[in-house]
């Protein structure tokens, strides 16, 4: 067990919804199990439709809501025993999020380096000031920016591709050894959307990093991922090497995703359409 | 089906529309939409791609004549053809327009949420839409309403349901139920299926095929989902910047695509069962307050040369249908 980064066992997550009186129960993740390994870094894929508890599961392996059932285990430590900032802070330097729409993610009355330099002396652990703008400058030239570039800008100044590269690299200062992405190209323009899905690729490659990467769009989770979950309400339908499932899926739910991709190809256009 | 002169049924010449603003005595001007040319003919479906903040949403703005300040336009002429009546949209009696809208010239918005009142049956929202337009006695206008709904597939108890019980998906067919119920010769399609998933994605398409084909009506269609372009529409315009790059029949367009920038769209597509490394485009697209001389595109451009940071290149046809406007407009062969 002592290999397991992240191990997800058999977690499930209800909500309870309605009145006092007429409880009703959404199921949002259903018994899902997935492991991955310290020694083999890599883009592991959850893909599913809205509703198909894509994001809680993301949200239960961030430690930010627990699960029901089951148990998720990071570096052995079981998450719901993370008690006190200390401990949390511990377990957030390892683990780091990054969300869909850089516009949101950021304060647009704050400038972006805010965001940096306070996440350098918080989880960076650096104290002086140019340790602080060694760490952000460090991070920054891993996203192809540089702290020269975005120093004193607002994010409506930036591009979505820039601000969300500058998302990435605030995630990396602390140097944490998993992200977790939640759908974040889906909201970036087609020309700059390439780079950001090979800047994901690329940190896997030299840094080491594994990346949960969430997905509906099974083009780009051929292109990046190692491996891949399928999920449908609440459930794993189907799992294995991405290129194994994507070229032949076994689930008719993965049959079915994988027939509803349109082909970018006008040649290829179905005649029922 | 509608008697229709031969023509287009959209012409749009020269378009220009700024925003304007004025505040503290600062003075800027956003160039969203920029010397814009462009034609639909009866029964086809445009693409209009393009980034975010290249003006799409400006153009179709300006072609629904749905203009108010800070946006004005300065240039440039919207004329409809509406079985044989020539309406130029932006010299029209505001009454006049308002009988046009929905009538002959409907939209499918993408926040379907937002289209449907929240607080009342889905029928009230077509009575409020459609009910004049249609001018029938009110049993007789609920049936046509139910008839139209039948034909698309739907159940006719969605119209005593609201909105939040039906899914995302139901929601998005009810609204191309309710653009097409009065059958108009002329559909604004904004992003109608960017918010749904691919399962839904592609029945809410293939719906909007066939109401078309049935209609015969001319629809223009604007997402930035090139695999959407691909399979729906006839013709696609890709606009960069505020201006149209390239225009063509999209079989031509994906196939040997002229402007660079159109170009590399099609390339860094990624597609099933394909991992070869897709290179990203440098840079980021300009701001419009303050665009880059000459070729908009030419600070990214990887086949830029020294007349591209100097003049403007004209759109040109470079074989029958298909124009693009760049100086260096080599075919070439997308990976």
């Amino acid at each position: 067990m002592s290999g397991a980064l992240l191990d997800v066992d058999n977690v499930v997550r209800t909500y309870a919804g309605g009145s006092l009186f007429a409880r009703r129960r959404t199921v949002a993740v259903n018994g899902v199990s997935l492991r991955l390994e310290k020694a083999r870094p890599e883009i592991f894929t959850i893909v599913g439709e809205s509703g198909s508890g894509k994001t809680t599961l993301a949200r239960m392996i961030l430690n930010m809501v627990a699960p029901s059932a089951g148990a998720i285990r990071f570096n052995g430590t079981d998450l719901s025993t993370i008690r006190g900032g200390r401990a949390r802070l511990a377990f957030m330097k390892q683990v780091q999020p990054i969300f869909q729409n850089p516009f949101e993610a950021f304060n647009p009355m704050k400038r972006v380096d805010r965001y940096l330099f306070v996440t350098a002396r918080r989880m960076a652990g650096v104290s002086t000031d140019a340790g602080i703008v060694d760490a952000t400058d460090g991070a920054l030239l891993s996203v192809g920016l540089s702290l020269a570039e975005i120093r004193g800008r607002f994010p409506h100044e930036l591009s979505g591709g820039q601000l969300q590269r500058v998302a990435i690299a605030r995630a990396l200062i602390s140097r944490p050894a998993l992200l977790v992405a939640d759908e974040p190209v889906s909201m970036i323009d087609a020309s700059l959307r390439a780079s950001i899905v090979n800047l994901l690729r690329d940190l896997r490659d030299r840094l080491g990093v594994s990346i949960i990467y969430i997905t509906h769009d099974l083009a780009t989770a051929y292109y990046i991922s190692d491996r891949i979950l399928i999920m449908r309400r609440g459930e794993a339908v189907e799992s294995g090497d991405a290129r194994t499932v994507l070229d032949n899926p076994q689930h008719p739910y993965s049959q079915l995703l994988k027939q509803s991709v349109l082909s970018p190809d006008p040649q290829n256009r179905p005649m029922n359409f | 089906m509608n008697d229709r002169l031969p023509g287009p049924v959209l012409a749009v010449t020269d378009l220009r529309a700024y925003y304007r603003t004025k505040a503290f005595g600062v003075e800027r001007e956003v160039r969203a939409v920029d010397d814009v040319s462009l034609s639909i003919e009866a029964n086809e479906i445009y693409g209009l791609a393009g980034e975010s903040s290249s003006g799409k949403t400006t153009l179709i703005k300006t072609i629904a004549a749905a203009i108010q300040p800070p946006l004005e336009v300065l240039a440039g002429s919207v004329v409809f053809n509406f079985g044989g009546r020539s309406v130029d949209m932006h010299h029209v009696d505001p009454r006049e327009l308002a009988a046009i809208r929905w009538k002959h010239l409907s939209y499918i918005m993408q926040g379907s949420m937002n289209v449907l009142n929240p607080v009342r049956h889905v029928k009230q929202s077509f009575v409020d839409f459609a009910f004049r337009h249609i001018a029938k006695p009110m049993p007789e206008f609920l049936d046509i309403v139910r008839g139209h709904l039948q034909r698309l597939h739907l159940a006719p108890d969605v119209l005593d349901s609201y909105p939040h019980q039906l899914s995302g998906g139901m929601r998005q067919r009810v609204t191309i139920a309710l653009a097409t119920v009065c059958r108009p010769e002329f559909i604004i399609a904004d992003e109608p299926t960017t918010a749904l998933d691919v399962v839904v994605q592609k029945g809410v398409l293939a719906m909007i095929h066939q109401i078309q084909r049935e209609l015969g009506s001319s629809i223009i269609f604007v997402t930035h989902d090139m695999a959407v372009h691909a399979n729906l529409t006839d013709r696609l315009g890709i606009m960069y910047a505020g201006r149209l790059v390239e225009e063509g029949r999209t079989a031509d367009v994906f196939r040997s695509p002229r402007h660079p920038y159109t170009a590399h769209l099609i390339a860094s597509l990624p597609r099933l069962g394909d991992s070869a490394p897709k290179k990203g485009l440098e840079g980021a697209p300009p701001n419009l307050a303050n665009p880059p001389p000459g070729c908009r595109f030419h600070p990214r451009c990887p086949r830029a040369s020294d007349i591209c940071g100097r003049d403007t290149p004209p759109m040109v046809e470079l074989a029958p249908g298909h124009r693009a406007a760049c100086f260096h407009p080599e075919p070439v062969q997308p990976a």
